[in-house]
């Protein structure tokens, strides 16, 4: 799968079969009650050094993962490993593991150097260093002017850097975040994302991240983790996540998507061919879901479909429709083609021309068409 | 006036609870102040001057002269009531501890208790409140005396042989005040620590504090808003306590209220009495000064 989309960066301890996961959740199952099971049976592997995301929509269970890393919860079955050693019964105060709250929990009766000297403290750290570590950790927010202030002095975007000073104080092997982004405003947000993927690779750390933005996963990590419902779907790079998701729920999850749902009816070697329900035969690359049969959708992404007045002579998979809505965003242009049987499939194009002769328009008639590899095949 | 009457309104609205301070706390303040500025005499009311315009501008005029402050020295002079405000001090600080220390852990496992419990505990909490404090009190008597409920109890139990001698003595005063007075330390306290996000406690045991540092570090240095009002709710009432040193205390028992209640109605000495309660009021203005500055700052804190 090396070949999908790029790779940030020449890392993929994961892609190593001798490689030894740092952090391991086995069978790892968190029930509140007898009604809620926040978390299900859940097995994970995360590498050292790794950006690892755990992306999934609200309530999925995320925070109750994270929690149960940091020590706050104790799984009710299964178990957590840390760099080989089974967490269990292991207090927080004891984990080399440090985290970053999603309400930041900044001391309101401490000043930010206090806030970020009390990990040290603890350790029994003597005094001059850690004045010396609390002056870097200031210098790496860039918060040295704020350092008395107390956290009600301070701006939204100032907390989450004092939180995350205060976390990183201590050097911990693993970093959690969850949804260490949320509070800040879209622009900033934005900013912070990059600063925190440069500073998880200036130090090395390994760094646990929760979110429910999707394009904050996709921006930031080495690998994601969807979750839905206390189980993970899929554990891949986002390119992989994007290009290849293994089911209907990721799919949707992640960007825009047309999902065309029909039978297998022929199945060639690496090929299949799927009759969508009005009829319309396409052909498609099974790729890694080889064994799929009976029902499936074949899943396309808007920028992966072509639009044209007629039907291209070489085309493999093509069907028509009207067209319904044109939104000219800049750079792309979207289009919603309805088709005859009342389906709407999003088709985005990429305006590299300043000025396109002959241009569709509402209620034009046209043609979609997408390459048997345009596509996945979701039997879930 | 023949201004709008919705500004006139709003600020007559402004005004009544002034109104009512004045009406309440100021004026009594100073008819007990002047009294306390007066002499005693057999006569109705008890003491002179009386102000009154029977006898005109100059009447008024020699009332006024003949105002001293004799009685405050005549206060301190006598080591009876200096021992009895110290006497009092010292019950009110001893008992506001007590209170403390029974409150705060019943207020923080109150706030760490699922929350359809709180309610109910709070309930509890409040409950008492529904019969009469005098009652109250009475119960304990029937209680602690040497053939009470608990002598009773412990005796049919074989723990102590001769029955506890605890009515009449300090001991009974403290259990009294600090039974009454303990709803008045836990609610503030329950308030403080209830409003506390828990996720701060988490982070102080992330950042390497075992269970008991975190409260001290985090919890309890959070709570001390909580734990000065609910100190200050005990102890301002307690120093000036009446009815359960009266009732429960023995005959050897100085405290303030008792002296102020025995110059007020057994020596029908009103001056006198006015200006041990005018002194005392000085004594109490101190700490509830304080307890006003302190509350001020962390109200600025919190926003
Ligand atoms: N302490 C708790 N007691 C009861 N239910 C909880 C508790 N913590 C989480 N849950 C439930 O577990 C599920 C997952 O919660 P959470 O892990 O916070 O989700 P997420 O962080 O993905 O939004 C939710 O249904 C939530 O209501
Ligand atoms: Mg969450």
């Amino acid at each position: 799968m090396a070949s999908l989309g790029s790779i940030r960066r020449d890392f993929a301890p994961w892609a190593n079969p001798d490689e030894k996961p740092f952090i391991r959740f086995e069978n790892v199952t968190k029930s509140f009650g007898s009604q809620t099971t926040a978390v299900d049976d859940l097995t994970l592997s995360i590498y050292e050094r790794e950006f690892f995301v755990l992306l999934g929509p609200s309530g999925c269970g995320k925070t109750t993962l994270l929690r149960m890393l940091g020590g706050f919860e104790q799984p009710t079955s299964g178990r957590v490993l840390l760099d080989g050693q089974d967490l269990s019964g292991v207090p927080p105060y004891r984990r080399p593991v440090n985290m970053m709250f999603q309400s930041y929990a900044l001391f309101p009766h401490m000043s930010v150097e206090k806030n970020i000297a009390f990990g040290l403290k603890q350790e029994g750290m003597p005094k001059a260093q850690i004045g010396e570590r609390v002056q870097r950790m200031l210098k790496l927010v860039k918060l040295e002017k704020y350092a008395s202030r107390k956290p009600h002095q301070l701006s939204g975007g100032q907390r989450q850097r004092v939180a995350l000073a205060r976390a990183l104080a201590k050097r911990p092997k693993v970093l959690l975040l969850d949804e260490p982004l949320g509070a800040l405003d879209k622009k900033l947000r934005e900013e912070t994302q990059f600063e925190l993927m440069d500073l998880q690779q200036e130090l090395g750390l390994t760094f646990v991240i929760v979110t429910h933005d999707q394009d904050e996963a996709m921006t930031m990590a080495d690998r994601i983790a969807v979750m839905d419902a206390g189980k993970v779907l899929q554990v891949a790079t986002p390119a992989e996540i994007y290009e290849a998701p293994n089911s209907r729920f990721v799919a949707e999850f992640i960007g825009n998507i047309n999902i065309f749902d029909g039978q297998i009816v022929e199945k060639t070697g690496s090929a299949a061919r799927i009759r969508d329900k009005s009829g319309t035969e396409f052909q498609i690359a099974l790729g890694s879901n080889a064994q799929a049969d009976g029902s499936a959708g074949l899943a396309v992404r808007p920028e992966k479909l072509q639009i044209t007045r007629e039907r291209p002579a070489d085309a493999v998979n093509a069907i028509d429709g009207e067209v319904w809505d044109i939104a000219y965003m800049g750079d792309l242009t979207l289009y919603n083609l309805k088709l005859d049987d009342g389906r709407i499939i999003k088709i985005s194009t990429i305006n590299s021309r300043r000025r396109v002769e002959d241009a569709l328009t509402w209620h034009d008639r046209a043609w979609v068409s997408f390459a048997p590899d345009a596509g996945v095949l979701l039997t879930r | 006036m023949s201004r709008p009457s919705p500004s006139l309104l709003s600020r007559v609205v402004i005004w009544v609870p002034y109104l009512w301070l004045l009406a309440l706390f100021l004026a009594p303040f100073f008819i007990v102040f002047k009294i306390s500025l007066s002499q005693t005499a057999i006569a109705m009311p008890p003491y002179t001057p009386t102000f009154g315009l029977s006898e005109g501008w100059e009447g008024l005029k020699n009332a006024f002269n003949s105002l001293s402050f004799d009685n405050y020295l005549w206060v301190f002079g006598d080591p009876l009531y200096v021992k009895a405000y110290l006497s009092s001090l010292k019950f009110a600080a001893i008992s506001t501890v007590l209170a403390l220390l029974i409150g705060y852990p019943l207020a923080y496992g109150m706030t760490r208790a699922p929350e359809n419990l709180r309610t109910i505990f709070l309930m509890m909490v409040i409950l008492p409140f529904w019969t009469s404090f005098l009652i109250r009190i009475y119960a304990w008597v029937a209680i602690l005396k040497p053939e009470g409920l608990l002598n009773q109890f412990l005796l049919s139990l074989g723990i102590i042989k001769q029955p506890l001698i605890i009515l009449n003595t300090d001991l009974a005063i403290y259990i009294g005040i600090v039974y009454s007075y303990l709803p008045f330390m836990v609610l503030p306290l329950y308030a403080a620590l209830e409003k506390m996000d828990h996720s701060l406690v988490e982070a102080a045991q992330d950042l390497g504090c075992t269970p008991i540092k975190a409260f001290w570090k985090v919890t309890f240095p959070l709570s001390l808003p909580g734990v000065l009002a609910g100190s200050m709710l005990v102890f301002i009432p307690a120093v000036g306590e009446f009815v359960v040193p009266d009732l429960l205390g023995g005959s050897s028992t100085l405290m303030i209220g008792k002296t102020l209640w025995a110059e007020f109605f057994v020596n029908r000495d009103w001056p006198v009495a006015s200006a041990v309660a005018i002194l005392l009021l000085l004594i109490l203005v101190l700490p509830i000064v304080y307890f006003q500055r302190v509350q001020a700052k962390a109200r600025e804190s919190e926003v």
